[in-house]
């Protein structure tokens, strides 16, 4: 009973650190073939949410029940706070210093 | 193993292509901002060579295992002079930095070739 | 796999090096440098040397980069073109590159256990550590007892940089009226950093105080905590604004911070030599060597923290407020 359990945990910790992976693949793709500065903050933004929440769960199970684990916790959710709040303020920055989005610019230009 | 003796050198060539991209910027950059970027690449890459020689096969960070026989540890010699030298090295970049603001406000320029043109 | 992930990590230098050269915008530049500390911070820990690493990630890519920034806002963030003696530069670089490649296939290979670094001083370092000192951590234990004298000058050096520092962008002690007139008041109107940011900071504090005192056990030691609390104090700065942070780390504390560290530093080492040993020898300090030993490190490590932590808060408000200031006073 024990030894199935350890492999479900196992098997789900793949699944979650692959969809991690995934994640910060198209955040990366993202970032080199979105058009504008905004799109592009909001395609790596997928790394600072996504890939951490299931990058961090993978590597807590197979840590398990350790000091290990709660350490990566407590790194999970650092990142999480810190890690949004970038990305908003890197927006908010660029929204400040007159940068407009693509779309914004070519709407203007079809009125 | 073969892929091990190349990594061997490979750190070390890493090292010298740094220090002289470093260097590189030193002497060919006239905006002494650039210069002292160029400084902090060549004193990371002398960081580089010296952490590159501490490491042992096998061996792990040099924090004692008790009650564990035969481990290899890296040697703590060159850990211990590259992590005073890190400070030391952005203390002495702030005095740099220091100069650099203090030639701008007296030149209102940080561009080599203009400094001596106003000289 | 490791040696894979290490390729990786080393090209990965090499390449944002040359883009930090290649890049005309200075702003970019240091921005990438801190990419750089980060990536170099990732291979040190890769090649085994977690305080290192640490000391890096916390002095390389945070501290560094808010130096270099406040000093681009003083200065210029565009470099103008220049072409002159490129060429010669690029074939006396290119000539060196070489010779230095040539010279490393006389090194021992990356690893090698019996390369001549690893055979003089560091077996003594890594057999008696636990028997003379007490804790594990051999790299705390070099740094503040078997080489105390060099990290005694390093201390002094740090020391003599940040009052340099003070000395040319002439900051002035206390808050003259030129402090009074600030009108930036950090990020007042950017809500969320701010709420984040104050959530942080007494964290970042918290940790500091961890790498502190464990820099026994683990990793850490006063280097990387006094530069990890100095970052806590300066995001304070960014946030609430320069006032805010002079009121809750005033100057004459900053200094103080750096003149008692490096105070504590020498005063143990004259209490060490008072009591009939010799400069910097703990074991004399009390009647169990190892206890003795023990007690002269968390103070020596107390005061190296304190000098660092306040020399790079000098440091970086001697910038932000020659920023603050008029600049028609300059001449």
């Amino acid at each position: 009973m024990i030894e199935w359990l350890l492999i479900v945990v196992d098997i789900v910790s793949w699944i979650l650190l692959i969809i991690g992976s995934i994640c910060v693949l198209i955040g990366g793709i993202g970032v080199l073939r979105m058009p504008d500065f905004y799109s592009r903050i909001h395609a790596a933004s997928l790394t600072d949410t996504m890939a951490t929440l299931a990058l961090f769960s993978g590597m807590i199970l197979q840590a398990g029940f350790s000091l290990a684990a709660a350490k990566l916790f407590a790194i999970m959710l650092f990142l999480l706070l810190t890690g949004p709040t970038a990305t908003y303020a890197l927006a908010n920055s660029a929204l400040l210093s007159g940068h407009k989005p693509k779309a914004a610019v070519l709407e203007k230009k079809v009125e | 193993m073969k892929l091990f003796e190349f990594l061997g050198y490979y750190n070390y060539w890493v090292f010298a292509i740094l220090l002289m991209i470093g260097f590189y910027a030193v002497i060919a950059k006239a905006n002494l901002i650039k210069k002292l970027i160029g400084l902090s690449i060549f004193q990371s890459a002398v960081f580089l060579m010296y952490i590159s020689m501490d490491k042992v096969e096998g061996g792990t960070a040099p924090i004692i295992k008790p009650g564990v026989v035969d481990q290899l540890y890296s040697n703590p010699l060159p850990q211990v002079l590259i992590l005073t030298a890190i400070v030391v090295g952005v203390s002495t970049l702030a005095l740099g930095l220091a100069i650099v603001v203090r030639i701008k406000e007296r030149y209102g320029t940080i561009e080599e070739n203009e400094i001596l043109d106003a000289d | 796999m490791t040696i894979v992930f290490a390729i990786f990590l080393l090209t990965m230098l090499v390449i944002t090096a040359v883009a930090i050269v290649q890049s005309s915008n200075l702003f970019v530049s240091v921005m990438l440098t801190s990419i750089f500390s980060l990536l170099m911070s990732t291979n040190f820990f890769v090649l085994d040397a977690a305080d290192v690493a640490l000391t890096e990630a916390a002095v390389g890519a945070g501290i560094t980069t808010v130096i270099f920034l406040s000093a681009l806002a003083l200065t210029a963030t565009q470099e103008k073109p220049n072409r002159s003696g490129r060429g010669i530069a690029l074939i006396v670089v290119g000539l060196t590159a070489s010779l230095i490649i040539y010279a490393t296939f006389d090194k021992p290979r990356l690893g090698d256990p019996d390369a001549p670094v690893h055979q003089h001083v560091a077996p003594y370092y890594l057999d008696n550590t636990m028997e003379q000192m007490g804790f594990p951590n051999v790299v705390t234990a070099v740094l503040s007892s078997y080489r105390g004298y060099d990290t005694l000058g390093e201390v002094f050096v740090v020391f003599a940089a940040c009052i340099g520092v003070l000395f040319i962008l002439d900051a002035r002690t206390g808050t003259g009226p030129k402090y009074v007139t600030r009108k930036m008041t950090g990020l007042r109107h950017h809500l969320i950093p701010q709420v984040v940011g104050r959530i942080l900071v007494p964290f970042i504090v918290l940790f500091g105080l961890y790498v502190q005192f464990h820099g026994e056990y683990g990793p850490g030691g006063g280097f990387q905590a006094g530069a990890i609390i100095a970052t806590a104090f300066i995001l304070y700065s960014l946030l609430e604004g320069e006032q805010a942070a002079l009121r809750a780390v005033p100057r004459s504390a900053q200094l103080g911070l750096v003149i008692c560290g490096a105070l504590m530093f020498g005063m143990v080492g004259v209490l060490c030599m008072i009591m009939g040993g010799e400069f910097l020898d703990y074991s004399v300090l009390m009647e169990n060597p190892v206890t003795a030993r023990q007690i002269g490190i968390i103070v020596i490590e107390a005061g190296v923290g304190m000098a660092v932590c306040g020399a790079m808060l000098s440091i970086f408000h001697a910038f932000a407020a020659r920023s603050a200031e008029d600049t028609d006073e300059a001449v």
